[in-house]
């Protein structure tokens, strides 16, 4: 089930918003197009994103694929334990396989730029078909 | 997109792999699983007991009458005389630029009976340059790719998988050797080769028996593996993939394949490329790397010194039994001995990478 707290990116993010503090992964769906994912690349702590840019790498055995920032923001937090074991994105992308920590810069982009999960579910099953 | 899908080219296992849950992807105009359960797990089936792939997409030409031997010798540049029945052998299909036009395997029934298994999307092309070749011989080329569905059954358990099921005798059959008899009651051929550097074999039967003998097969506990694990295992073994590391624009010496250039043997085409090259020496060659810094070098990536591309990456991936990022590289011959250092260009970045002995992955007898 797609958790209904958090909001979706058409590239296939969510983020998990408490307070002013994103929590950013992929989803269910794109782990499982991404397959048994490898490494991960992420970026420094501090880093200032704006909506749409690119936030770091998820190499899966077959692929590479771009981590996009869903909304704009300062990184403050990015999960460690993906260096050691980045096979979390497959098994838990919503809990322990979460990628990165922001402080949302402005948190009106949440409701404008993404999608609920709803609208997400929709939009995955016209994508795929 | 499902317009396009239902063009592609359908294997006859097809229908099986929609039921057993692959996830089908298009690979060269063939709608084929990538992968059923996740490739690492694949790929491991594959290393430690038995996994099956549906390579049924491959293409196989038969060659026969009195010139096939010379035509064979002509168009490729291994030595197909070395041959005898109920052997087969690794061999490329050259230009006469020295270039691959397919790398192929040559089955031997009979000094004028030969069976080819060409690169599904060389197929075609490769039917016609050997036509085109026998002109003026004594020797019939026939494209028999529809005639076949194919698997191949690979790992350590596979000849104990198999034996129950086909009355040839498994056991005394050597590596690149093979058999015709029966498998599961139904007319087949049977050899000891595969494209993941493990045991197994390859079993060619009529494209009706095909999802019979696949279901029998996963029965008796083959674990059905994708495009996704043949990858990884091929390329943990550097065995080539025409179109990645091979092509027309390669030569056998440069890709590292000396071993079946034969110019000794007589004629052929590309020989004369091949003995400046053997003389000379290639001006570059493949090689395998691992990655120093985190990160997997991929299909295409650049090879950079500096400012200057010195090279290209044809193939890369992360080895799911080594644990790290592996692939292959056409560097300069200078540059492509094991310890060298060189840097790959990942998305904008350079990152480092190091030429090692291949194959990467070896497996104990």
């Amino acid at each position: 089930m797609t958790p209904e707290d958090s909001r979706y990116a058409k590239s296939h993010e969510y983020i998990n918003v408490e307070g002013e503090v994103g929590t950013i992964g992929i989803t269910e769906y794109a782990q499982k197009e991404l397959g048994d994912v490898v490494f991960v690349e992420l970026p420094q702590v501090g880093t200032q994103l704006e909506a749409g840019d690119e936030l770091g790498s998820i190499e899966s055995v077959k692929a590479v694929s771009e981590l996009f920032a869903p909304v704009g923001g300062e990184v403050i937090e990015v999960n460690e334990r993906l260096a050691e074991k980045p096979e979390l994105i497959n098994t838990d992308p919503y809990g322990d396989g979460w990628m990165v920590r922001i402080k949302v810069a402005d948190l009106s982009e949440v409701d404008e730029l993404l999608m609920t999960a709803e609208e997400y579910d929709e939009y995955v099953e016209t994508e795929s078909h | 997109m499902s317009d396009e899908v239902t063009t592609l080219k359908k294997t006859p296992l097809n229908q099986l792999e929609h039921e057993l849950g692959g996830k089908m992807v298009d690979f060269g105009g063939w709608e084929l699983p990538v992968q059923f359960s996740g490739i690492l797990e694949e790929h491991a089936a594959v290393r430690e007991h038995v996994g099956l792939f549906d390579v049924s997409h491959m293409g196989e030409l038969t060659v026969k009458g009195p010139d096939a031997l010379a035509l064979l010798q002509r168009a490729t540049c291994n030595d197909v005389s070395k041959l005898e029945n109920g052997r087969a052998q690794y061999n490329g299909l050259l230009y006469p630029t020295a270039g691959f036009v397919d790398d192929i395997l040559v089955y031997q029934n009979a000094s004028d009976d030969f069976f080819v298994v060409v690169n599904a999307s060389n197929s075609d092309k490769d039917y016609e340059w050997l036509a085109d070749a026998a002109k003026g011989m004594d020797a019939e080329v026939r494209n028999v790719s529809a005639d076949y569905a194919q698997l191949a059954l690979q790992g350590p358990e596979a000849e104990r998988l198999l034996q129950p099921m086909t009355d040839v005798d498994l056991a005394p059959m050597k590596y690149y050797r093979f058999g015709t008899g029966k498998v599961d009651g139904v007319p087949a051929i049977v050899s000891r080769t595969g494209y993941t550097g493990e045991d197994g074999f390859e079993i060619y039967v009529a494209p009706s028996e095909g999802s019979r003998i696949m279901r029998k097969l996963l029965d008796a506990g083959a674990k059905p593996c994708g495009l996704g694990a043949r990858d990884t295992l091929r390329l943990e073994a550097k065995m080539a993939l025409y179109g990645n590391d091979i092509d027309q624009t390669t030569t056998p010496l440069e890709a590292d394949l000396g071993w079946i250039v034969k110019v000794e043997k007589g004629d052929f085409f590309g020989r004369d490329v091949l003995q400046r090259e053997k003389a000379e020496g290639p001006r570059r060659k493949l090689a395998g790397f691992e990655m120093v810094d985190r990160g997997i070098a991929r299909h295409g990536y650049p090879v950079v010194d500096g400012s200057e591309e010195i090279g290209v990456v044809t193939s890369g991936t992360h080895s799911p039994t080594l644990k790290k990022a592996i692939g292959l590289a056409y560097l300069p011959l200078g540059k492509s001995a094991p310890g060298n250092e060189f840097m790959v260009l990942i998305r904008g970045k350079e990152v480092r990478a190091r030429v090692v002995p291949t194959p990467f992955y070896k497996r104990s007898r």
